[in-house]
């Protein structure tokens, strides 16, 4: 079980090695706090394979969006993608996992901890955070803000398929792509990739087909975006995640797009991941498709 | 102006790559220009990062289009000018070599065919340029170390290196920030952390500044906040935010 509170991320000190962390599926924790009304600013919980028992001291307005698992509050069945109230006193349980890896759990107000330069994202990599960058455990208490003062849920929102078994994902090539060979990038579009367990919120250690290097597999230094695909020099891929660290010296063959993001986070050890070249006007069409909804006057 | 070209690092990065190398000079115009960028993007950015020898701008892709953000990165880069370029302040680190603190001085000595004593002269006798902050919170990757002590990183990096750790890897040197795992040559300890959250500025270092260890005979010796005092910086911070 691995559950801690994440927000949109900590932007703006990736300069001064500060990891951005937040949601691996952002998409899911932008839906979980439209539905009980919250900025998609506003942090929640991000539970991974087994949920948590979350009891309420008092009455809450929850929605849980991501992975589908069946819910029970107070001992009655609720629907995941939909607000419901769990009443003072009362209980929020998690059956077994049925697809996808991560849940984003909202409540209404937002929990209220301390935030660390305006974030309350947990960096596990950096232990920064609430509850000092460590995964929440039993008996930890977190308080809710106060409730926005206005409601603007409008809708239904379906979100998107939630992948079981493994996804396939539209990439961008580069940025490193003078030091790839050709034939590496037909056995990264061709071939299927396997989660292995040594994978975790700062990424995902592939297994698969060997990705070639022209000639060396190390770089200077640079900043790592989220959804980078780098390739050590073993050939194998690390494609990184939330909790990535801020800069890398391996070259990265290609980057997962924003809008695809999403189901790459619903991923688990054991699933595959494919990946599709795509370009980035395609790229940006299609995270204005994801994401757009949850802009505008409501963010 | 440095030659550079832009490339993509998804939809939500554009990358400033220079010519692949360590050099002061690629790197300060790295560093000027990102703080041009920062300046001229203002909110349109989300983060500037520097690299030995590139410049990285994340922004928000459903908001921002990509193909403006690399014509600003464009104009920006040719129109930097030489005299905007930060110099950087100059960080003093008191550091207790060797012992329990260095496990690794005898081998960087050993790589070096010197005694330990000269590995310290060595280390301590320059100034260091940090390139970069990036890893952890904090950790600066400085250079360039000595040749003749610049010891090639560990065959197996160990999982727990304390916090304060100096320490050489190749051309680059470093002080570990908080505990991590890490697979550079240790050679002394340092009180003076990268990353302090209970420091006014918690942040020691920043790519530009220029560092100089000076031995000491204790750990904490040398800790005089009058002597060994974060640099003032005239730049605040860069405006952390939570992003929509």
């Amino acid at each position: 079980m691995l559950t801690s509170v994440q927000d949109l991320g900590r932007w703006g000190l990736q300069a001064r090695g500060v990891p951005v962390a937040g949601p691996m599926d952002e998409y899911s924790h932008r839906l979980s706090n439209r539905l009980v009304g919250n900025p998609s600013t506003a942090a929640a919980l991000e539970i991974t394979l087994i949920g948590p028992e979350i009891r309420a001291t008092n009455d809450l307005l929850c929605a849980v969006a991501g992975a589908t698992f069946p819910l029970a509050a107070d001992g009655h069945p609720v629907a995941m993608n939909a607000p419901f109230l769990l009443r003072a006193g009362a209980s929020l349980r998690f059956g077994s996992r049925e697809r996808g890896a991560r849940a984003s759990v909202a409540f209404r107000g937002g929990l209220d901890t301390d935030p660390i330069f305006g974030s309350r994202a947990t960096s596990l990599i950096a232990r920064m955070g609430p509850f000092d960058g460590r995964p929440l455990r039993a008996g930890d208490v977190l308080s809710v803000g106060d409730a926005p003062s206005e409601h603007r849920h409008q809708g239904t929102h379906l979100g998107f398929a939630i992948p079981a078994g493994g996804a396939r994902v539209r990439v961008v090539t580069g940025p490193h792509v003078e030091m790839f060979t050709p034939a590496a990038y037909e056995t990264l579009f061709r071939e299927r990739y396997t989660i292995t367990p040594q994978s975790n919120r700062m990424g995902y250690r592939l297994e698969g087909a060997r990705l070639a290097h022209r000639d060396r597999a190390d770089i200077l230094s640079d900043a790592t975006a989220i959804g980078s695909i780098q390739v050590p020099g073993s050939g194998q891929p690390i494609l990184l995640m939330a909790d990535r660290q801020t800069t890398g010296g391996y070259p990265k063959i290609a980057t997962v797009i924003s809008a695809d993001l999403p189901l790459a986070g619903q991923l688990a050890p054991g699933d595959w991941i494919a990946f599709k070249p795509c370009t980035r006007d395609e790229a940006h069409a299609a995270a204005r498709e994801r994401f757009g909804p949850f802009y505008g006057s409501h963010r | 102006m440095e030659p550079f070209d832009v490339v993509a690092a998804g939809d939500g990065a554009l990358v400033l790559r220079c010519s692949e190398r360590i050099d002061p000079d690629v790197n300060a115009w790295c560093v000027a220009v990102a703080s041009a960028l920062e300046q001229d993007l203002g909110t349109a950015q989300r983060d500037v990062v520097i690299g030995y020898c590139t410049v990285t701008v994340y922004f928000d892709p459903v908001l921002v289009d990509s193909v403006w953000v690399e014509d600003r990165i464009h104009a920006v880069a040719m129109d930097v000018r030489i005299e905007e370029q930060s110099e950087g302040g100059i960080v003093d680190v008191p550091v207790c070599y060797g012992g329990e603190y260095g496990p690794d001085l005898a081998d960087v000595a050993a790589y070096g065919r010197c005694t330990a004593d000269e590995v310290v002269t060595r280390h301590a006798s320059q100034e260091y340029r940090v390139y970069l902050v990036g890893f952890v919170p904090g950790f600066a990757y400085m250079a360039e170390v000595d040749p003749t002590i610049a010891a090639p990183r560990r065959p197996s990096p160990r999982t727990a290196v304390p916090a304060g750790s100096v320490a050489i890897a190749g051309g680059q040197t470093g002080i570990y920030p908080a505990v991590t795992p890490g697979g550079w040559n240790l050679i002394g300890r340092t009180l003076l952390l990268p990353y302090d959250p209970s420091r006014r500025e918690p942040f020691l270092f920043r790519p530009g500044d220029r560092v100089r260890f000076h031995p000491v005979a204790a750990l904490g010796m040398g800790s005089d906040p009058a002597v060994f005092a974060p640099p003032v910086s005239k730049r605040v911070g860069s405006d952390p935010r939570a992003d929509g």
